[in-house]
Protein backbone atom coordinates (compact mmCIF):
# COMPACT_ATOMS: atom_id res chain seq x y z
CA UNK A 1 0.00 0.00 0.00
CA UNK A 2 1.59 3.22 -1.11
CA UNK A 3 1.49 6.37 0.94
CA UNK A 4 -1.34 8.54 -0.28
CA UNK A 5 -2.24 12.13 0.50
CA UNK A 6 -5.13 12.58 2.91
CA UNK A 7 -8.07 13.66 0.75
CA UNK A 8 -11.31 13.23 2.67
CA UNK A 9 -12.19 14.05 6.23
CA UNK A 10 -12.37 10.36 7.09
CA UNK A 11 -8.70 10.03 6.05
CA UNK A 12 -7.87 12.45 8.86
CA UNK A 13 -9.93 10.65 11.51
CA UNK A 14 -7.04 8.58 12.95
CA UNK A 15 -5.16 11.81 13.58
CA UNK A 16 -8.02 13.29 15.57
CA UNK A 17 -7.47 11.65 18.96
CA UNK A 18 -3.66 11.96 19.18
CA UNK A 19 -3.74 15.52 17.86
CA UNK A 20 -6.42 16.52 20.35
CA UNK A 21 -4.49 14.92 23.23
CA UNK A 22 -1.25 16.69 22.31
CA UNK A 23 -2.89 20.06 21.77
CA UNK A 24 -5.10 19.98 24.86
CA UNK A 25 -2.54 18.49 27.25
CA UNK A 26 0.72 19.88 25.93
CA UNK A 27 0.21 23.00 23.82
CA UNK A 28 -2.47 24.52 26.07
CA UNK A 29 -0.58 23.90 29.36
CA UNK A 30 2.44 25.45 27.70
CA UNK A 31 0.41 28.46 26.62
CA UNK A 32 -1.08 28.87 30.08
CA UNK A 33 2.40 28.74 31.58
CA UNK A 34 3.58 31.52 29.26
CA UNK A 35 0.48 33.57 30.13
CA UNK A 36 1.02 33.04 33.87
CA UNK A 37 4.57 34.32 33.53
CA UNK A 38 3.05 37.76 32.82
CA UNK A 39 0.50 37.58 35.66
CA UNK A 40 0.81 39.21 39.04
CA UNK A 41 1.64 37.20 42.12
CA UNK A 42 -1.16 36.85 44.64
CA UNK A 43 -0.12 36.27 48.24
CA UNK A 44 -1.56 33.01 49.52
CA UNK A 45 -3.21 32.12 46.22
CA UNK A 46 -1.97 31.24 42.77
CA UNK A 47 -2.00 34.50 40.76
CA UNK A 48 -4.18 37.34 39.50
CA UNK A 49 -4.60 37.98 35.80
CA UNK A 50 -2.61 41.00 34.68
CA UNK A 51 0.13 41.94 32.27
CA UNK A 52 3.34 42.79 34.06
CA UNK A 53 6.96 42.13 33.19
CA UNK A 54 8.06 42.31 36.83
CA UNK A 55 8.64 38.53 36.87
CA UNK A 56 11.14 38.86 34.07
CA UNK A 57 12.78 41.89 35.65
CA UNK A 58 13.80 39.71 38.58
CA UNK A 59 16.24 37.98 36.21
CA UNK A 60 18.46 41.03 36.63
CA UNK A 61 19.00 40.43 40.37
CA UNK A 62 22.40 39.07 41.45
CA UNK A 63 20.68 36.12 43.16
CA UNK A 64 19.16 34.90 39.92
CA UNK A 65 22.40 35.61 38.07
CA UNK A 66 24.29 33.41 40.52
CA UNK A 67 21.86 30.51 40.19
CA UNK A 68 21.79 30.78 36.40
CA UNK A 69 25.57 31.01 36.18
CA UNK A 70 26.03 28.01 38.45
CA UNK A 71 23.42 25.94 36.53
CA UNK A 72 25.09 26.62 33.19
CA UNK A 73 28.56 25.94 34.61
CA UNK A 74 27.43 22.68 36.24
CA UNK A 75 25.65 21.46 33.09
CA UNK A 76 28.72 22.30 30.98
CA UNK A 77 31.03 20.47 33.39
CA UNK A 78 28.76 17.40 33.34
CA UNK A 79 28.55 17.45 29.53
CA UNK A 80 32.33 17.69 29.05
CA UNK A 81 33.12 14.99 31.65
CA UNK A 82 30.46 12.65 30.24
CA UNK A 83 31.66 12.96 26.65
CA UNK A 84 35.30 12.48 27.69
CA UNK A 85 34.36 9.33 29.63
CA UNK A 86 31.84 7.98 27.14
CA UNK A 87 33.76 8.46 23.90
CA UNK A 88 36.47 5.82 24.50
CA UNK A 89 33.97 3.56 26.23
CA UNK A 90 31.44 3.65 23.40
CA UNK A 91 34.11 3.07 20.80
CA UNK A 92 35.29 -0.01 22.74
CA UNK A 93 31.67 -1.13 23.08
CA UNK A 94 31.12 -0.80 19.32
CA UNK A 95 34.03 -3.20 18.82
CA UNK A 96 32.54 -5.89 21.07
CA UNK A 97 30.49 -8.85 19.88
CA UNK A 98 26.77 -8.34 19.52
CA UNK A 99 26.04 -10.48 22.57
CA UNK A 100 28.33 -8.43 24.80
CA UNK A 101 26.85 -5.22 23.40
CA UNK A 102 23.30 -6.29 24.23
CA UNK A 103 24.25 -7.11 27.83
CA UNK A 104 25.88 -3.67 28.24
CA UNK A 105 22.95 -1.91 26.59
CA UNK A 106 20.46 -3.60 28.93
CA UNK A 107 22.47 -2.41 31.95
CA UNK A 108 22.92 1.10 30.56
CA UNK A 109 19.23 1.46 29.69
CA UNK A 110 18.22 0.13 33.12
CA UNK A 111 20.40 2.75 34.85
CA UNK A 112 19.13 5.47 32.50
CA UNK A 113 15.55 4.68 33.48
CA UNK A 114 16.30 4.77 37.22
CA UNK A 115 14.66 7.48 39.24
CA UNK A 116 16.78 10.50 40.13
CA UNK A 117 15.70 9.85 43.71
CA UNK A 118 17.22 6.38 43.65
CA UNK A 119 20.45 7.63 42.05
CA UNK A 120 20.68 10.40 44.64
CA UNK A 121 20.01 8.00 47.49
CA UNK A 122 22.55 5.47 46.16
CA UNK A 123 25.31 8.10 45.91
CA UNK A 124 24.44 9.61 49.28
CA UNK A 125 24.95 6.09 50.68
CA UNK A 126 28.23 5.61 48.83
CA UNK A 127 29.46 9.00 50.09
CA UNK A 128 28.18 8.48 53.63
CA UNK A 129 30.40 8.09 56.69
CA UNK A 130 29.23 4.64 57.76
CA UNK A 131 28.59 2.81 54.50
CA UNK A 132 30.69 4.48 51.88
CA UNK A 133 34.02 5.25 50.33
CA UNK A 134 35.22 7.04 53.48
CA UNK A 135 34.68 3.83 55.38
CA UNK A 136 36.64 1.84 52.81
CA UNK A 137 39.53 4.31 52.77
CA UNK A 138 39.78 4.23 56.54
CA UNK A 139 39.75 0.42 56.54
CA UNK A 140 42.71 0.58 54.13
CA UNK A 141 44.41 3.15 56.42
CA UNK A 142 44.27 5.79 53.69
CA UNK A 143 42.03 8.03 55.80
CA UNK A 144 42.37 8.37 59.56
CA UNK A 145 38.71 8.43 60.50
CA UNK A 146 35.84 7.75 58.09
CA UNK A 147 34.44 11.01 56.74
CA UNK A 148 31.29 11.78 54.81
CA UNK A 149 32.02 13.07 51.29
CA UNK A 150 28.80 15.01 51.03
CA UNK A 151 27.19 17.49 50.76
CA UNK A 152 29.46 19.25 48.34
CA UNK A 153 30.15 20.19 44.77
CA UNK A 154 32.12 17.00 44.08
CA UNK A 155 29.19 14.86 45.19
CA UNK A 156 26.72 16.78 42.98
CA UNK A 157 29.03 16.56 39.98
CA UNK A 158 29.65 12.82 40.46
CA UNK A 159 25.95 12.07 40.86
CA UNK A 160 25.05 14.05 37.75
CA UNK A 161 27.78 12.42 35.68
CA UNK A 162 26.40 9.07 36.80
CA UNK A 163 22.93 10.11 35.71
CA UNK A 164 24.00 11.52 32.33
CA UNK A 165 26.68 8.97 31.34
CA UNK A 166 24.23 6.28 30.09
CA UNK A 167 22.44 8.95 28.05
CA UNK A 168 25.75 10.11 26.55
CA UNK A 169 26.75 6.57 25.64
CA UNK A 170 23.42 5.97 23.89
CA UNK A 171 23.77 9.22 21.93
CA UNK A 172 27.25 8.29 20.70
CA UNK A 173 26.48 4.62 20.10
CA UNK A 174 24.81 4.78 16.62
CA UNK A 175 27.56 6.98 15.13
CA UNK A 176 30.35 4.81 16.51
CA UNK A 177 28.60 1.70 15.21
CA UNK A 178 28.46 3.25 11.74
CA UNK A 179 32.07 4.43 11.84
CA UNK A 180 34.18 2.51 9.36
CA UNK A 181 36.58 0.35 11.43
CA UNK A 182 39.09 0.35 8.56
CA UNK A 183 39.86 4.02 9.36
CA UNK A 184 41.32 3.08 12.71
CA UNK A 185 43.02 -0.01 11.27
CA UNK A 186 44.72 2.13 8.64
CA UNK A 187 46.03 4.47 11.31
CA UNK A 188 47.33 1.51 13.30
CA UNK A 189 48.97 -0.05 10.25
CA UNK A 190 50.74 3.24 9.66
CA UNK A 191 52.16 2.96 13.16
CA UNK A 192 49.87 5.09 15.29
CA UNK A 193 49.36 4.00 18.90
CA UNK A 194 45.77 3.12 19.88
CA UNK A 195 45.50 6.43 21.73
CA UNK A 196 46.94 8.46 18.86
CA UNK A 197 44.76 6.67 16.31
CA UNK A 198 41.70 7.40 18.40
CA UNK A 199 42.48 11.09 18.87
CA UNK A 200 43.60 11.79 15.32
CA UNK A 201 41.15 9.59 13.37
CA UNK A 202 38.01 8.78 15.36
CA UNK A 203 37.56 12.16 17.06
CA UNK A 204 37.83 14.29 13.89
CA UNK A 205 35.56 11.92 11.94
CA UNK A 206 32.90 12.32 14.63
CA UNK A 207 33.27 16.01 15.39
CA UNK A 208 29.67 16.86 14.46
CA UNK A 209 28.32 13.99 16.54
CA UNK A 210 30.51 15.03 19.46
CA UNK A 211 29.32 18.64 19.25
CA UNK A 212 25.68 17.55 19.06
CA UNK A 213 26.15 15.13 21.98
CA UNK A 214 27.77 17.82 24.14
CA UNK A 215 24.76 20.06 23.62
CA UNK A 216 22.19 17.31 24.20
CA UNK A 217 23.89 16.22 27.43
CA UNK A 218 24.08 19.88 28.49
CA UNK A 219 20.30 20.22 28.08
CA UNK A 220 19.79 16.88 29.86
CA UNK A 221 21.93 18.05 32.79
CA UNK A 222 20.07 21.38 32.98
CA UNK A 223 16.99 19.34 33.88
CA UNK A 224 18.60 17.61 36.85
CA UNK A 225 16.51 18.57 39.80
CA UNK A 226 16.85 16.22 42.77
CA UNK A 227 20.57 15.47 42.77
CA UNK A 228 21.63 19.05 43.65
CA UNK A 229 19.19 18.90 46.57
CA UNK A 230 20.18 15.47 47.86
CA UNK A 231 23.95 15.70 47.32
CA UNK A 232 24.62 19.44 47.52
CA UNK A 233 24.14 22.50 49.70
CA UNK A 234 21.73 25.34 48.88
CA UNK A 235 24.46 27.14 46.93
CA UNK A 236 24.52 24.13 44.57
CA UNK A 237 20.87 24.51 43.65
CA UNK A 238 20.17 24.83 39.96
CA UNK A 239 17.55 26.69 37.96
CA UNK A 240 15.34 23.57 37.92
CA UNK A 241 15.39 23.45 41.74
CA UNK A 242 14.69 27.17 41.99
CA UNK A 243 11.68 26.89 39.66
CA UNK A 244 10.10 24.16 41.80
CA UNK A 245 10.96 26.01 44.99
CA UNK A 246 9.23 29.18 43.75
CA UNK A 247 6.21 27.27 42.41
CA UNK A 248 5.57 24.97 45.35
CA UNK A 249 7.13 26.43 48.50
CA UNK A 250 7.08 30.19 47.84
CA UNK A 251 3.81 29.83 45.88
CA UNK A 252 5.07 32.39 43.39
CA UNK A 253 3.75 30.79 40.22
CA UNK A 254 4.30 33.80 37.95
CA UNK A 255 8.02 33.99 38.76
CA UNK A 256 8.41 30.20 38.45
CA UNK A 257 6.64 30.34 35.07
CA UNK A 258 8.87 33.18 33.87
CA UNK A 259 11.98 31.16 34.78
CA UNK A 260 10.53 28.10 33.05
CA UNK A 261 9.92 30.13 29.89
CA UNK A 262 13.52 31.31 30.08
CA UNK A 263 14.74 27.71 30.48
CA UNK A 264 12.64 26.66 27.47
CA UNK A 265 14.23 29.39 25.37
CA UNK A 266 17.76 28.30 26.35
CA UNK A 267 16.93 24.65 25.63
CA UNK A 268 15.20 25.38 22.33
CA UNK A 269 18.09 27.54 21.19
CA UNK A 270 20.51 24.72 21.97
CA UNK A 271 18.38 22.02 20.34
CA UNK A 272 18.06 24.31 17.32
CA UNK A 273 21.84 24.51 17.24
CA UNK A 274 22.00 20.69 17.18
CA UNK A 275 19.57 20.58 14.25
CA UNK A 276 21.65 23.19 12.47
CA UNK A 277 24.83 21.16 12.97
CA UNK A 278 22.98 18.07 11.73
CA UNK A 279 21.56 19.95 8.74
CA UNK A 280 24.94 21.25 7.68
CA UNK A 281 26.33 17.74 7.90
CA UNK A 282 23.53 16.45 5.66
CA UNK A 283 24.21 19.26 3.18
CA UNK A 284 27.93 18.42 3.12
CA UNK A 285 27.22 14.90 1.91
CA UNK B 1 50.63 -4.17 20.22
CA UNK B 2 47.29 -5.94 19.79
CA UNK B 3 47.63 -7.27 23.33
CA UNK B 4 48.17 -3.86 24.87
CA UNK B 5 45.11 -2.45 23.07
CA UNK B 6 42.89 -5.26 24.31
CA UNK B 7 44.23 -4.80 27.85
CA UNK B 8 43.42 -1.08 27.67
CA UNK B 9 39.94 -1.87 26.42
CA UNK B 10 39.14 -4.37 29.13
CA UNK B 11 40.57 -2.21 31.88
CA UNK B 12 38.67 0.87 30.82
CA UNK B 13 35.38 -0.96 30.38
CA UNK B 14 35.84 -2.58 33.79
CA UNK B 15 36.36 0.85 35.36
CA UNK B 16 33.16 2.18 33.81
CA UNK B 17 31.33 -0.95 34.94
CA UNK B 18 32.65 -0.38 38.46
CA UNK B 19 31.51 3.27 38.41
CA UNK B 20 28.04 2.28 37.20
CA UNK B 21 27.64 -0.66 39.57
CA UNK B 22 29.26 0.64 42.79
CA UNK B 23 26.41 2.79 44.14
CA UNK B 24 23.85 0.11 43.40
CA UNK B 25 26.02 -2.60 44.97
CA UNK B 26 26.38 -0.56 48.16
CA UNK B 27 22.62 0.01 48.31
CA UNK B 28 22.07 -3.72 47.82
CA UNK B 29 24.55 -4.29 50.67
CA UNK B 30 22.92 -1.94 53.15
CA UNK B 31 19.47 -3.30 52.28
CA UNK B 32 20.24 -6.62 53.97
CA UNK B 33 21.44 -5.17 57.29
CA UNK B 34 19.81 -6.90 60.22
CA UNK B 35 19.19 -3.66 62.17
CA UNK B 36 17.90 -0.29 60.98
CA UNK B 37 21.39 1.01 60.36
CA UNK B 38 23.15 2.44 57.34
CA UNK B 39 26.21 0.20 57.41
CA UNK B 40 28.38 -1.25 54.68
CA UNK B 41 29.62 -3.98 54.74
CA UNK B 42 26.28 -5.08 56.25
CA UNK B 43 26.06 -6.55 59.76
CA UNK B 44 24.08 -9.75 59.74
CA UNK B 45 21.71 -10.76 57.00
CA UNK B 46 18.00 -10.15 56.77
CA UNK B 47 15.42 -9.91 54.01
CA UNK B 48 13.02 -8.20 56.40
CA UNK B 49 13.27 -4.86 54.57
CA UNK B 50 12.18 -6.45 51.31
CA UNK B 51 9.12 -7.86 53.02
CA UNK B 52 8.48 -4.38 54.46
CA UNK B 53 7.80 -3.01 50.95
CA UNK B 54 4.66 -5.14 50.93
CA UNK B 55 3.76 -5.30 54.61
CA UNK B 56 4.17 -1.66 55.67
CA UNK B 57 1.04 0.15 54.54
CA UNK B 58 2.77 3.42 53.54
CA UNK B 59 5.24 1.68 51.21
CA UNK B 60 2.68 -0.73 49.84
CA UNK B 61 0.27 2.12 49.05
CA UNK B 62 3.03 4.03 47.27
CA UNK B 63 3.97 0.92 45.28
CA UNK B 64 0.34 0.32 44.25
CA UNK B 65 -0.04 3.99 43.26
CA UNK B 66 3.16 3.87 41.19
CA UNK B 67 2.36 0.61 39.39
CA UNK B 68 -1.20 1.73 38.67
CA UNK B 69 -0.01 5.07 37.34
CA UNK B 70 2.68 3.44 35.20
CA UNK B 71 0.34 0.82 33.69
CA UNK B 72 -2.42 3.29 32.83
CA UNK B 73 -0.18 6.06 31.53
CA UNK B 74 1.94 3.69 29.41
CA UNK B 75 -1.25 2.23 27.91
CA UNK B 76 -2.59 5.71 27.16
CA UNK B 77 0.74 6.75 25.64
CA UNK B 78 0.56 3.76 23.28
CA UNK B 79 -3.05 4.57 22.38
CA UNK B 80 -2.00 8.12 21.45
CA UNK B 81 1.15 7.05 19.60
CA UNK B 82 -0.29 4.18 17.53
CA UNK B 83 -2.78 6.10 15.32
CA UNK B 84 -0.25 8.91 14.95
CA UNK B 85 2.50 6.58 13.69
CA UNK B 86 0.01 4.73 11.47
CA UNK B 87 -1.06 8.03 9.91
CA UNK B 88 2.54 9.03 9.13
CA UNK B 89 3.14 5.67 7.53
CA UNK B 90 -0.09 5.63 5.48
CA UNK B 91 -0.52 9.25 4.42
CA UNK B 92 1.56 11.96 2.83
CA UNK B 93 0.89 15.01 4.98
CA UNK B 94 3.95 17.16 5.68
CA UNK B 95 1.94 19.57 7.86
CA UNK B 96 1.07 16.71 10.21
CA UNK B 97 4.76 16.45 11.17
CA UNK B 98 4.06 19.22 13.64
CA UNK B 99 2.37 16.56 15.81
CA UNK B 100 5.49 14.47 15.67
CA UNK B 101 7.49 17.43 16.97
CA UNK B 102 4.87 17.91 19.71
CA UNK B 103 5.17 14.25 20.62
CA UNK B 104 8.95 14.44 21.00
CA UNK B 105 9.14 17.89 22.63
CA UNK B 106 8.16 17.00 26.22
CA UNK B 107 10.96 14.46 26.31
CA UNK B 108 13.66 16.81 25.02
CA UNK B 109 12.93 19.78 27.25
CA UNK B 110 14.04 19.85 30.90
CA UNK B 111 11.28 17.92 32.76
CA UNK B 112 10.61 20.71 35.24
CA UNK B 113 9.12 22.76 32.39
CA UNK B 114 6.56 20.13 31.42
CA UNK B 115 5.83 19.54 35.09
CA UNK B 116 5.17 23.23 35.72
CA UNK B 117 3.00 23.40 32.59
CA UNK B 118 0.84 20.57 33.95
CA UNK B 119 0.70 22.17 37.39
CA UNK B 120 -0.65 25.47 36.00
CA UNK B 121 -2.98 23.63 33.63
CA UNK B 122 -4.62 21.37 36.21
CA UNK B 123 -4.75 24.17 38.78
CA UNK B 124 -6.46 26.45 36.26
CA UNK B 125 -8.91 23.67 35.41
CA UNK B 126 -9.74 23.21 39.09
CA UNK B 127 -8.88 19.50 39.17
CA UNK B 128 -5.44 19.84 40.76
CA UNK B 129 -4.51 16.72 42.74
CA UNK B 130 -6.97 14.26 41.15
CA UNK B 131 -5.17 10.93 40.47
CA UNK B 132 -6.26 10.74 36.81
CA UNK B 133 -4.49 14.03 36.05
CA UNK B 134 -1.17 12.27 36.70
CA UNK B 135 -2.13 9.48 34.28
CA UNK B 136 -2.73 11.95 31.45
CA UNK B 137 0.37 13.99 32.38
CA UNK B 138 2.64 10.94 32.33
CA UNK B 139 1.09 9.65 29.11
CA UNK B 140 1.86 12.93 27.33
CA UNK B 141 5.28 13.23 28.98
CA UNK B 142 6.34 9.75 27.81
CA UNK B 143 4.42 9.51 24.51
CA UNK B 144 7.79 10.02 22.76
CA UNK B 145 8.88 6.46 23.58
CA UNK B 146 6.05 4.48 21.95
CA UNK B 147 5.98 7.07 19.16
CA UNK B 148 9.62 6.39 18.30
CA UNK B 149 9.48 2.60 18.67
CA UNK B 150 6.16 2.18 16.79
CA UNK B 151 7.29 4.52 13.98
CA UNK B 152 10.39 2.35 13.67
CA UNK B 153 8.13 -0.70 13.51
CA UNK B 154 6.12 0.80 10.65
CA UNK B 155 9.25 1.82 8.76
CA UNK B 156 10.50 -1.78 8.90
CA UNK B 157 7.36 -3.19 7.25
CA UNK B 158 8.00 -4.43 3.74
CA UNK B 159 5.47 -2.47 1.67
CA UNK B 160 5.21 -5.23 -0.94
CA UNK B 161 3.51 -7.42 1.70
CA UNK B 162 0.87 -4.76 2.10
CA UNK B 163 0.57 -4.35 -1.69
CA UNK B 164 -0.08 -8.06 -1.99
CA UNK B 165 -2.85 -7.89 0.60
CA UNK B 166 -4.45 -4.91 -1.17
CA UNK B 167 -4.30 -6.68 -4.54
CA UNK B 168 -6.20 -9.56 -2.97
CA UNK B 169 -8.89 -7.10 -1.99
CA UNK B 170 -8.07 -6.23 1.61
CA UNK B 171 -9.16 -2.82 2.88
CA UNK B 172 -7.29 -0.67 5.44
CA UNK B 173 -8.90 -2.41 8.38
CA UNK B 174 -8.10 -5.91 7.15
CA UNK B 175 -4.54 -4.94 6.21
CA UNK B 176 -4.03 -3.53 9.69
CA UNK B 177 -5.40 -6.62 11.41
CA UNK B 178 -3.71 -9.27 9.29
CA UNK B 179 -0.43 -7.72 8.16
CA UNK B 180 0.48 -4.60 10.10
CA UNK B 181 -0.55 -5.54 13.64
CA UNK B 182 1.51 -8.75 13.89
CA UNK B 183 4.58 -7.00 12.46
CA UNK B 184 4.52 -4.01 14.77
CA UNK B 185 3.45 -5.88 17.91
CA UNK B 186 7.03 -6.25 19.29
CA UNK B 187 7.64 -2.50 18.79
CA UNK B 188 4.36 -1.73 20.51
CA UNK B 189 5.39 -3.83 23.50
CA UNK B 190 8.84 -2.16 23.61
CA UNK B 191 7.24 1.28 23.59
CA UNK B 192 4.87 0.25 26.36
CA UNK B 193 7.68 -1.25 28.44
CA UNK B 194 9.91 1.84 28.13
CA UNK B 195 7.04 4.17 29.04
CA UNK B 196 6.06 1.88 31.94
CA UNK B 197 9.54 1.77 33.49
CA UNK B 198 10.14 5.51 33.08
CA UNK B 199 6.73 6.38 34.53
CA UNK B 200 7.41 4.10 37.48
CA UNK B 201 10.61 6.04 38.21
CA UNK B 202 9.45 9.53 37.36
CA UNK B 203 9.51 12.10 40.14
CA UNK B 204 8.89 15.69 39.20
CA UNK B 205 5.74 15.46 37.07
CA UNK B 206 4.15 13.09 39.60
CA UNK B 207 5.16 15.42 42.42
CA UNK B 208 3.81 18.56 40.77
CA UNK B 209 0.51 17.01 39.71
CA UNK B 210 -0.51 14.75 42.61
CA UNK B 211 2.33 15.24 45.11
CA UNK B 212 0.06 16.63 47.81
CA UNK B 213 -2.73 14.09 47.54
CA UNK B 214 -0.93 10.83 46.74
CA UNK B 215 2.58 9.47 47.07
CA UNK B 216 4.16 7.51 44.25
CA UNK B 217 7.23 5.51 45.21
CA UNK B 218 9.89 8.01 44.05
CA UNK B 219 8.01 10.78 45.89
CA UNK B 220 7.75 8.54 48.96
CA UNK B 221 11.50 7.79 48.90
CA UNK B 222 12.36 11.48 48.64
CA UNK B 223 9.96 12.45 51.43
CA UNK B 224 11.37 9.70 53.65
CA UNK B 225 14.93 10.77 52.78
CA UNK B 226 14.29 14.18 54.39
CA UNK B 227 13.77 12.54 57.77
CA UNK B 228 16.89 10.41 57.49
CA UNK B 229 17.51 6.82 56.56
CA UNK B 230 15.12 3.88 56.67
CA UNK B 231 16.23 0.50 55.30
CA UNK B 232 13.05 0.14 53.22
CA UNK B 233 14.32 2.85 50.85
CA UNK B 234 17.34 0.66 50.13
CA UNK B 235 15.30 -2.48 49.54
CA UNK B 236 12.78 -0.64 47.37
CA UNK B 237 15.61 0.89 45.30
CA UNK B 238 17.07 -2.55 44.66
CA UNK B 239 13.57 -3.77 43.79
CA UNK B 240 13.22 -0.95 41.23
CA UNK B 241 16.63 -1.68 39.71
CA UNK B 242 15.42 -5.28 39.34
CA UNK B 243 12.21 -4.18 37.59
CA UNK B 244 14.16 -1.95 35.19
CA UNK B 245 16.63 -4.72 34.32
CA UNK B 246 13.81 -7.25 33.76
CA UNK B 247 11.80 -4.85 31.58
CA UNK B 248 14.76 -3.80 29.43
CA UNK B 249 15.94 -7.42 29.32
CA UNK B 250 12.56 -8.46 27.93
CA UNK B 251 12.75 -5.73 25.28
CA UNK B 252 16.20 -7.02 24.32
CA UNK B 253 14.98 -10.62 24.31
CA UNK B 254 11.99 -10.00 22.01
CA UNK B 255 13.29 -7.05 20.03
CA UNK B 256 16.48 -5.82 18.44
CA UNK B 257 18.01 -3.50 21.03
CA UNK B 258 20.98 -2.23 18.95
CA UNK B 259 18.61 -1.42 16.07
CA UNK B 260 16.09 0.21 18.39
CA UNK B 261 18.78 2.44 19.88
CA UNK B 262 20.31 3.27 16.52
CA UNK B 263 16.99 4.49 15.22
CA UNK B 264 16.29 6.19 18.50
CA UNK B 265 18.98 8.79 18.23
CA UNK B 266 18.46 9.04 14.49
CA UNK B 267 14.94 10.22 15.30
CA UNK B 268 16.07 12.65 17.92
CA UNK B 269 18.34 14.71 15.81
Amino acid sequence: MRREPARTFSDLLPLLFPAAMLVVFFVIPFGIMIAVSFFRRQQGGFYTVDFVIANYERFLTPFFGDVLGFSLFLAAAVAVCCVLLALPFTSFLAGCSRRVQVVWLVGILAILSLSEVIIGFAWSTLFSRTAGIGNLLSALDLMETPKALLPGFGAVLTGMIYQALPFTILLLYPSLMRLDPSLLEAARTLGASPMRGFVSVVVPALRHTIAATLIMVFVFALGSYLLPQILGRPQHWTLSVLITDQAIYQSNMPFAAAMAVFLVLISLALVGLVLLVGGRREAAR
Amino acid sequence: MKGSASWLRRGYMALIALFLAAPLAVVAGVSVNEKRTLLFPPRGFSLEWYAAIFTEAEWRDALIASVGLALLSAALAVIVALPLSWFFWRRIAPWARVFQVLGVAPFMLPPVITALGFLTFWATGGVYGAPWTAVISHAIFFVTLPLVTISLGFSSIDRSLVEAAVTMGADDRTVFRTVVAPLIAPYLVSGFAFAFVLSLNEYIVAYMTIGFTMETLPVKIFNALRYGYTPTMASVSVFFVGIAVVAVGLIARYGDLPKLLGAWTGEER
